[in-house]
């Protein structure tokens, strides 16, 4: 076994100017290439026919620096940045923070994917079109669902996504005007609430029941014959598997709505249990989440949306498509609810995706699903041992699947310490600062931890006994933790009302030097 | 396709060492997972093996595998690429690549801005970069590309406006107005098109005088247009979108902002476009990240569903903290009441820009801005020279032009056929989107293209159509 430690961690901290505090008039990164003479003495003064309303005046005001300076700069700012490769990022729960395989960026570089153009001819797209058709296939599988669209970027996209398709299969029913409500759950993910808002549906949010989720009781209050369809997570954020979830799908069949899976806590179901047997019409993945691509400070991330074949033609064009012979795309789709983004998707996160799923492959996939569960019930054993405060409302006796929304409450009873404060604190011993919850808090002095697959026993071990020494903290000082962190890259913010006041907020430099002048 | 092996455990799972999986789970009490999945009834649980392929465990092996599958690709190194239409092929700069790869940025997600400083910092400078490019003072933190930020601008317009019908150029993006008229839907269901003048490329100014009124939340136009025109009547344009009291937002290709006015300059309220060219290859399509861009204002602050980082002082006398402005606004915050939604859109395509913008200083946007209308005006006369086909559109272009094939005889189908023969991609067959422009095909000419790769493309062209 490896050793455990708490960590006598101090992170880089450069105290690294804006990178326009460094500018030097006439310094220079990167010379881009010139005309080759011929064509200026062909041209002439090219920009002599632009209109002089439409030409540019002055030069933008951006950074002038030598290339080392730029390097260096940025080196200066990934130091201070804590990606889950790096540390222990059990934090993040329900986003499923596992390691991004290193090869799958070698892969992605490839001048066979990173110097492709989307519009090429098909003939000129056979590799990459084939990677998208497996990849199709093997969601299908995992999922049980019968068609699957990759061109959404992320996970509230395809929700988005699949609120559309409600919205295109109501209206060829007649119904657009009537079917205007959709069913969902407090802990269900925010967008899940958002997406289908923004498509136009009138949210009912159920409140969760003794289990953590909607009563079925609950749920048949809430359906009428303005219910157009339900949108809900199973594991939702607190990892309690919903044991009534198909009596929720035969209700709101019953009453002619459809329903969506949000799978971003699939990580613990793969090979366990699918969205086709709990009857369900579409589902997403988050792949950035599940299957190991990385979540770049948020995004590229791919959410890949399924549905049933009844609803398959109204999925965003094109499809691709295989005649037994070569692959095609598809864009003859006349009840297509159109595009939600340019292209074919994300196909950088598809690629690294197909390779995850290639070396995990069907000897592994479910260890996957029992390992992040192992390692869920593990550290939750760890914590609640080691820990007497922290509990887990909801469900009492029930094991969680892949992670479980905790509270501190008792704690910050006690000390007056909040959850706000812990998650500072952690950021001291190297650890990333972990997720309390989405909002609106139903959990008291909430956090959410989710271990997956890729994390040792010992990062388990280690992440225990951080919380157990920062809940001694909150008894012997708790200034201590409420004033933390100390030895992150940055502090604790003096003013947070400054963000939420227009005389004082600022989201670029140009605007900082408007507020508050030149420093 | 892999050799079968037992290995002790994978390489992405280490607590699947037989070992260390039985002393968890003694430890936790329990047998094995199943008395975990023990509660899913029955016919809720997935029976049997899923149907997938054999785990190929060798990095060595799956390498191989998937350079089998992209060597049945033909990139644009091998091939001459003429193909942009929002996705284009710029140079990438070293640095660009270095810092996209740096594990800390690539596998960070939402960390606050303590121990993810650096991150926050990155996306404040991608955001004042962008802002001293379009020369507005407030920048989001990306979307997901240039589409869904302009579907994003017009539900902004319609919210400010409460008005619900957008005005929107021909000339953009077929794609483009394809997630406009979907994600605009519930609040702006009235997407109307105002008409391309045939000759010119530049918008019909007689068709929007027509077509605005008070109903109109917004025109959306952009410069260059999707058929690289520069629209020279921007503020005229804009002078009639604010006359009947609708907003103005401009889609833009950020390249171009070193010679080309910024659209602020002429009357636009909103701003958007791409980051793709800035310093992020095209991974088919993957290298994508869509930006907005405003006036610092709340009216328009309170419209914006995506997350702004806001700059802010610390407990530590000095130091630069960051934070989310006005985070009320957002569905992290305030779920189905929220402006819209947001979630994982494409940040490191963001800090990624802010390295190119830093990289490439006010000279260097210059720069390239001229030498890509140096090459691609070459390139537009190369071509139009040749027998039977021609430059649509008189006004001047950046970047693209549209070239048509009518009096040549041959389908753009037939002819980007026979230019594969010669490893090139031709331009973008707009024969379906536009039947109006007859066979034309959409060129692009980048920085990347040199006087001999102009020179090989007018001779096979010329070849070909003879």
């Amino acid at each position: 076994m490896g050793i455990v430690k708490i960590r006598n961690f101090h992170q880089a901290h450069w105290d690294e100017p804006i990178i326009f505090e460094l500018s030097t008039p006439g310094l220079r990164g990167v010379i881009p290439p010139a005309p080759e003479e011929e064509i200026k003495n062909e041209i002439g003064d090219v920009l002599a026919s632009v209109p002089g309303a439409i030409r540019r005046e002055t030069p933008p005001a951006l950074p002038e620096l030598d290339q080392k300076s730029v390097l260096a700069h940025y080196l200066k700012l990934s130091q201070e940045t804590l990606g889950s490769n790096i540390c222990n990022d059990i934090s993040e729960g329900t986003c499923t923070m596992k390691y991004n395989p290193r090869i799958n960026e070698e892969l992605v570089n490839l001048p066979g994917i990173a110097e492709v153009h989307p519009w090429q001819d098909e003939e000129t797209i056979q590799g990459l079109l084939e990677i998208y058709y497996r990849f199709e296939q093997f969601l299908k599988e995992i999922s049980g669902m019968d068609r699957f669209t990759l061109q959404p970027q992320g996970g509230a996209h395809a929700v988005f996504t699949a609120a559309s398709i409600m919205r295109a299969y109501h209206r060829d029913r007649g119904e657009a005007g009537k079917r205007t409500e959709i069913i969902s759950a407090a802990f269900t993910h925010p967008c899940d609430h958002a997406s289908p808002a923004t498509a136009g549906f009138k949210l009912i949010i159920l409140p969760p029941g003794e289990n953590g989720y909607p009563t079925v009781e609950a749920v048949r209050a809430a359906i009428s014959e303005r219910t157009a369809g339900m949108f809900i997570t199973n594991p939702e954020d607190t990892g309690i598997y919903n044991t009534e979830i198909d009596q929720f799908v035969k209700m709101i069949h019953d009453a002619g709505g459809l329903c969506f899976y949000d799978q971003a806590n699939a990580n613990v179901l793969l090979g366990i249990a699918r969205a086709r047997e709990a009857g369900f019409d579409l589902c997403h993945f988050n792949i950035h989440k599940t299957f190991g691509t990385p979540h770049g400070c948020s995004g590229p991330g791919l959410g890949a949306m399924g549905c049933r074949d009844f609803l398959a033609k109204y999925l965003p064009y094109p499809t691709v498509e295989f005649d037994g012979a070569k692959y095609f795309l598809d864009y003859n789709r006349p009840h297509s609810i159109g595009k939600v983004r340019q292209f074919l998707g994300p196909m950088g996160v598809l690629l690294r995706a197909y390779a995850w799923i290639m070396t995990v492959g069907r000897e592994w996939m479910k260890e996957v699903s029992e390992i992040s569960a192992i390692n869920h019930n593990y550290l939750q054993k760890k914590i609640q041992d080691l820990i007497p405060e922290v509990e887990v409302p909801y469900a009492k006796g029930r094991r969680r699947f892949e992670e479980a929304r905790y509270s501190w409450n008792k704690l910050t009873e006690a000390t007056g310490v909040g959850t706000d404060d812990i998650l500072r604190r952690v950021g001291d011993f190297g650890i990333q600062h972990y997720w309390s919850s989405h909002h609106p808090w139903v959990v008291p002095e909430p956090m959410t931890l989710e271990p997956c697959e890729t994390y040792r026993k010992e990062d388990l071990d280690e992440y225990a006994l951080v919380l157990k020494k920062i809940r001694d903290e909150a008894y012997e000082n708790p200034e201590l933790v409420k004033n933390a962190p100390y030895k992150c890259a940055a502090h604790k913010r003096a003013d947070e009302a400054s963000l939420d006041d227009p005389t004082k907020w600022a989201t670029t430099w140009k605007a900082y030097l408007k507020k508050f002048g030149k420093k | 396709m892999s050799v079968k092996r037992k290995i002790s455990s994978h390489p992405y799972i280490p607590n699947s060492v037989p070992e260390v999986k039985a002393q968890m789970l003694q430890e936790i009490g329990i047998k094995s997972a199943e008395d975990i999945f023990g509660i899913i009834p029955d016919h809720l649980r997935f029976k049997g093996e899923l149907n997938l392929p054999e785990a190929i465990v060798s990095e060595y092996e799956l390498t191989k595998h998937v350079e089998e599958l992209l060597a049945k690709n033909k990139n644009c190194k091998e091939y001459l690429n003429f193909l942009g239409g929002g996705c284009w092929q710029h140079y990438v700069p070293a640095v660009c690549k270095t810092i996209m790869e740096r594990d800390e940025f690539l596998s960070a997600y939402v960390g606050e801005a303590f121990a993810d400083h650096g991150k926050w910092q990155a996306q404040f400078e991608y955001a004042s970069c962008i802002a001293e490019l379009v020369d507005m003072d407030m920048v989001n933190t990306p979307t997901y590309d240039w589409a869904m930020a302009c579907a994003t601008t017009v539900r902004m317009a319609s919210r400010i406006t409460g008005r619900n019908q957008a005005l929107v150029a021909t000339s953009i993006s077929p794609e483009r107005l394809a997630c406009i008229k979907n994600y605009a839907f519930s609040i702006v269901p009235d997407i109307v098109q105002v008409k391309c003048d045939p000759h010119t490329g530049l918008m019909d100014l007689e068709d929007l005088k027509a077509k605005i009124s008070s109903k109109t939340a917004c025109v959306y136009f952009e410069n260059p247009n999707f058929f690289g025109v520069i629209e020279s009547q921007a503020k005229e344009i804009s002078r009639i979108a604010h006359e009947n009291g609708a907003l103005v937002s401009v889609g833009v290709d950020p390249i171009s902002l070193g010679i080309l006015a910024p659209p602020s300059h002429y009357g636009a309220d909103i701003v958007c476009g791409d980051v793709q060219p800035l310093g992020i290859h095209m991974y088919a399509g993957g290298g994508l990240g869509g930006f907005i861009a405003t006036p610092d204002e709340p009216k328009f602050v309170a419209e914006y569903p995506s997350l702004l980082f806001g700059i802010t002082p610390t407990i530590e006398p000095g130091e630069y903290g960051f934070g989310e402005v006005l985070f009320e606004r957002t569905s992290y915050a305030s779920r189905d009441k929220a402006k819209d939604f947001l979630g994982t859109m494409a940040q490191l395509h963001g800090i990624v820009a802010g390295v190119y913008l830093s990289l490439m200083g006010p000279q260097g946007m210059r720069e390239i801005g001229e030498t890509i209308m140096y090459k691609a005006t070459y390139a537009s006369r190369r071509l139009g020279k040749i027998k039977g086909v021609k430059i649509l559109f008189s006004a001047p272009h950046f970047k693209e032009f549209v070239v048509n094939f009518d009096g040549t005889g041959k389908t753009v189908k037939e002819i980007n056929k026979a230019l594969l023969q010669h490893k090139i991609h031709g331009g973008k067959d707009l024969s379906v989107d536009f039947p109006q422009f007859g066979q034309s095909a959409l060129y692009c000419v980048t920085e990347i293209h040199s006087k001999k790769d102009l020179d090989y493309l007018a001779d096979c062209l010329e070849k070909i159509v003879s």
